[in-house]
């Protein structure tokens, strides 16, 4: 039987979900053996047309040659998975989303702006393609994706973990943020994944993994304005890596104002 | 046409050659580039490295964010070297305030920063660029057949992730740093077992640069200018003055007095120049102007290695970097076995209305900063400098005379080899030089 075969694809983003690949040390050998890497620009390999069983899809789309990709992405691959935040919910590069900004932002920082051939708003994967399977943060971590691609190789939907971050901390026993010291932890809100790294290192969780399984948008929201943000900073605590992930986005614009709070 | 394909087309019936060589999507750089390379009559016609990944417009989306999100926003340029970004973001951001960070800070910072040198440092050597000096496309082939050296790299690498992650909970895009210090110190217990790793790394790194000496890479001596910071003390990461070996001698806030970005029609890229002039930055350069920084062990073994610097062999990047790896290791070390636990792991910050600069040494360069700050804390302009965009111009340069002295009648692919290790010695990071490029239209 032929060796299973995975192809790593990058769009608008920072190669840092790459990474969880390239910082797999010895797993990242191991994997070369059980699996044939077809596509993979940064690790040497570079077939982007090969047909494969699982392609990983990093970053965004913001440009046609970038739409044009993604499509032979989905017709080469039998199954589509987004690596982190970019792919999965546009990245804070989607922030120029939110008011139209982009030629203003284009003219403001390019001499020539003739020459950028960006699109106006920088999307999620499943906005253009179908996407099998999601994998949130920012960055994704190499425990979360080792993890996909075994138990796509055993045929079984990977498992997906929509607890909130409030739940890790209770099982590390990690001191609550928000309750001892009113930061203004986006724990309830956000997907669990990253192990609560935020409120273990005594700080407020800024959400890198996306909204969790049915949050309280609107609860969380006054919670933050009852520790004494402005609403345009609770705007912000939403409309930040994940700006275009539905629950986050909705919240969001309520409170979002463009520019300065003195304009 | 694949996109990985590589396109060589010649015209054999011309009494001269011509010959074009398109490499659509460079592998083992970080980013999105290409290599467009076309020979006429004997003579190089066109030769560029085309950045085409599409900006994101960081500095734009700081507009109107408070202090405290500049870090975790800007890490988020590069996922090699956030640390960078985030060391860099946060001297400006203090400098704009008036913050002096306490010697605890300075001290972990450093330490941070090790980690990233050892980590990047690591995976270019050993993922990205050492096999083109030892004939494989990645390092799946390369493992099959030198497992120890490939093995002795990814340790190296993990033992940096780890480091980082001693301070930032996690290697990308960690969350430990903040404007005034970190939000939390590492136990004494966290310490000393990563001491321990670092201590039982020494001889790996020790190995390594031995290997990097052996490794034969070609002689290629060629004139540039090389620019890094300069520190009182110490092999400079997170701080220092900014000098040449041309004589430049400044602060950071001087920077845009001497450097500035210019745009050149024909290109996709922003180009910096000094003075109006390529220049290098990055581990060649770093060590030519601080040999007399290197710490004792390191320097040692640099004098063993029997390779004189400074050097103006751009190939002797590779080398460098692994010194640089045996630095990281050293001062880590040093830095922790004096490691106290501080009163507080950061200060207090009172912003102020102000204008600051940063500046650090990413593993692959300079990275500057500017941040203008209101009254309230919240950023009104950002201005950010990678180290890719400042060696754009020079690997232009260099890949100019490096195919002249190569030979552009040699064989097809190994002019493209050539052209490919050449611009993979600058450790080019295409994802963080892209929010300031330039994108032409002409698509082929």
């Amino acid at each position: 039987m032929a060796k299973p075969s995975i192809a790593v694809h990058k769009f608008s983003s920072c190669d840092g979900c790459q990474l969880a690949f390239l910082n797999a040390g010895e797993d990242l050998l191991t994997l070369s053996e059980l699996i044939d890497i077809r596509h993979f620009l940064e690790a040497g390999m570079a077939d982007e047309e090969a047909k494969v069983d699982i392609a990983f899809v990093e970053g965004s789309i913001s440009t046609d040659e970038e739409i044009e990709r993604i499509a032979r992405v989905r017709a080469n691959s039998d199954f589509v998975v987004t690596i982190g935040a970019c792919a999965t919910a546009g990245g804070l590069q989607a922030l120029r989303n939110l008011d139209d900004n982009h030629e203003a932002w284009k003219n403001a920082i390019y001499a020539k702006p003739q020459f950028i051939t960006t699109l106006d708003y920088a999307r999620p994967v499943k906005e253009l393609i179908k996407v099998d399977f999601e994998l949130w943060g920012c960055p994704v971590n190499g425990r979360q994706v080792l993890a996909a691609v075994q138990q796509l190789l055993f045929g079984v939907a990977p498992l997906q973990s929509n607890d909130k971050v409030c739940m890790e901390c209770k099982r590390t026993h990690t001191v609550c943020v928000m309750v001892a010291e009113n930061r203004p932890c986006m724990g309830p809100v956000t997907r669990t994944g990253c192990g609560a790294l935020c409120p273990r290192f005594g700080r407020d969780c800024y959400a890198c993994f996306g909204p969790a399984e049915n949050i309280n948008g609107p609860a969380m929201a006054a919670r933050l304005q009852g520790l004494g943000l402005p609403p345009a900073d609770v705007a912000r605590r939403f409309l930040f890596i994940n700006s275009q992930a539905g629950d986050f986005h909705e919240i969001g614009r309520q409170s979002y104002r463009r520019g300065f709070d003195d304009d | 046409m694949k996109s990985g394909d590589k396109a060589i087309d010649e015209d054999s019936t011309m009494t001269e050659r011509s010959v074009s060589i398109h490499v659509p999507a460079m592998t083992r750089v970080e980013g999105e580039g290409a290599l467009r390379l076309r020979i006429e009559n004997g003579r190089i016609e066109e030769l560029a490295l085309d950045i085409f990944e599409p900006p994101r417009y960081f500095e734009k989306f700081l507009e109107g964010r408070r202090y405290h999100e500049v870090l975790d926003t800007v890490a988020r340029i590069c996922g090699i070297c956030p640390i960078a970004y985030q060391m860099s973001a946060a001297q400006a951001v203090e400098n704009a305030f008036g913050i002096q960070t306490t010697d605890w800070t300075r001290d972990m910072r450093r330490v941070f920063y090790c980690g990233e040198w050892l980590q990047s440092h690591a995976l270019h050597v050993h993922l990205l660029a050492a096999p083109d000096f030892l004939g494989f496309d990645s390092v799946v082939g390369m493992a099959a057949e030198y497992p120890d050296a490939v093995r002795r790299g990814l340790r190296l690498q993990g033992l940096g992730n780890s480091l980082i992650s001693l301070l930032g909970g996690r290697s990308v895009h960690p969350v430990g740093a903040c404007v005034g210090g970190f939000f939390r110190a590492p136990t004494q217990v966290e310490v000393d077992g990563i001491l321990a790793e670092l201590h039982a790394a020494l001889p790996d790194a020790v190995e390594l640069v031995e290997w990097a000496a052996a490794l034969g890479v070609p002689d290629d001596p060629q004139g540039f200018t090389s620019v890094s910071l300069r520190h009182t003390d110490d092999y400079p990461m997170a701080e220092g003055r900014i000098v040449s070996d041309a004589g430049l001698d400044i602060t950071v806030d001087d920077y845009e007095k001497h450097f500035a970005e210019e745009h050149r029609q024909q290109s996709t890229a922003l180009f910096s120049l000094l003075d109006g002039q390529p220049y290098l930055v990055g581990p060649l350069a770093r060590l030519n102007l601080n040999l007399d920084r290197l710490p004792d062990a390191s320097h040692r073994l640099l004098t063993a290695s029997g390779i004189r610097f400074p050097s103006n062999n751009m190939f002797l990047s590779l080398f460098a970097r692994t010194l640089e790896i045996h630095v990281a290791i050293v001062e880590a070390i040093r830095l922790l076995e004096a490691y106290q636990q501080p009163r507080s792991p950061y200060q207090e910050v009172e912003t102020r209305e102000g204008v600051g600069c940063g500046a650090t040494e990413a593993p692959r360069g300079l990275l500057w900063h500017r941040y203008t700050l209101d009254n309230d804390g919240i950023v009104r302009a950002a201005r950010i400098v990678p180290p890719t965009s400042q060696n754009q111009a020079r690997i232009e340069q260099d890949l100019h005379r490096s195919l002249a002295a190569f030979g552009i009648d040699q064989q097809d692919d190994d002019l493209r080899l050539r052209a490919e290790t050449v611009i993979r010695n600058y450790d080019p990071c295409i994802s963080c030089a892209t929010h300031f490029l330039h994108l032409d239209v002409r698509r082929t």
